[in-house]
């Protein structure tokens, strides 16, 4: 099993995902079938919110992930500012946009449950706004990595803020104990155990692996790109020097004073 | 809608309003990484191709002085 240095390599890095994202794929996709097989035709409907429940399989997972991705990128902004990995800041760029489109699913699916269960779509609770304040440290991110064209520098930029934003990750998971929320308190992730009946717990842990395995592999397929596009860039610089120095010696050469 | 309201009651609208919003951003946002990656994967290529054929370029010069 290669360690966490060995993959700093970028070859290898490219290497052994192109082997593991094929896989990954098909399972996420296989998984995603049997859970919304789960979601629709096994689990039942709640006694209180009825077929409503069934947007939980999707607006539960995307809640999760939209979290787990601002740590991780928590994480790589470590791993670049501290430990100077070579596929912290890669990783970091790739995971802003994912991170961001799971909140956004997160905020649209629990706005279309809202509607019927509290009459509204939207309103400024604790956990709603915390949630929408996640999803602006995310444009916000992706938005100071397109500012800054030197890569090294944005990383260091987008770093330092992404610290600073992870200060809202425990806001939203303890706004429903710190404060009186409309939002329900967690029945998952309790230190007492789940509060929801198997029968529909389980699928909704099939979604939420389903979905965390499609989001890996979009990740990984980003980092890809991420990689490419650096390389990219060092080729057109070394390409640029290279066509700036050309000239210059066939004038040197052509000069009058020859 | 009928019969999706028969088989998700009342509120079928808003359940399946969910999994079309969040299968369409899925979806956007596979496409967008994946039709990013081709692209840089194409240019990449073409960096390669040029190195190739300055590298034969090069030899061709070398066998030739």
């Amino acid at each position: 099993m290669p360690s966490i240095t060995e993959l700093a390599n970028p070859t290898r890095f490219m290497s052994l995902s192109g082997r593991l994202l094929p896989w990954i794929a098909a399972t996420a996709l296989a998984l995603g079938a049997v859970g919304f097989y789960g979601a629709f035709f096994t689990a039942p409907a709640d006694y209180q919110q009825g077929e409503t429940i069934r947007i939980m399989y999707v607006h539960v997972p995307a809640a999760w992930l939209a979290m787990s991705f601002y740590v991780l990128m928590t994480l790589s902004a470590l791993g670049a500012l501290v430990w100077r990995h070579p596929l912290a800041e890669v990783a970091q760029k790739a995971a802003a946009p994912i991170g961001a489109a799971f909140a956004l699913i997160c905020l649209i699916t629990g706005a279309l449950w809202g509607r019927p269960m509290w009459g509204a779509y939207w309103v400024w609770d604790a956990r709603l706004t915390s949630m929408l304040v996640l999803l602006l440290i995310y444009l916000a991110i992706m938005a100071l990595w397109r500012t800054i064209e030197e890569p090294s520098q944005a990383g260091r930029a987008v770093s330092i803020l992404t610290l600073v934003g992870f200060v809202n990750i425990p806001i939203i998971k303890f706004s429903v104990d710190w404060w009186n929320t409309l939002h329900q308190p967690a029945s998952v992730f309790r230190m007492s155990g789940p509060t929801i009946h198997p029968s529909i717990l389980w699928p909704l842990l099939i979604c939420a692996l389903a979905f965390s395995l499609l989001a890996v592999a979009l990740h990984l397929v980003a980092m890809r790109t991420e990689i490419m596009r650096r390389r990219i860039r060092t080729l057109t610089i070394l390409a640029a020097d290279r066509a700036d120095r050309m000239p210059a010696s066939g004038i040197a050469h052509g000069s009058p004073a020859e | 809608m009928s019969m999706l309201e028969a088989a998700l009651g009342p509120h079928a609208v808003f359940i399946v309003g969910s999994y079309v919003a969040a299968i369409g951003i899925i979806g956007a946002l596979a496409f967008q990484v994946v039709a990013d990656n081709r692209a840089r994967k194409r240019e990449l290529a073409k960096f390669d191709r040029r190195r190739e054929i300055a590298g034969a370029d090069a030899s061709r010069a070398g066998a030739s002085t």
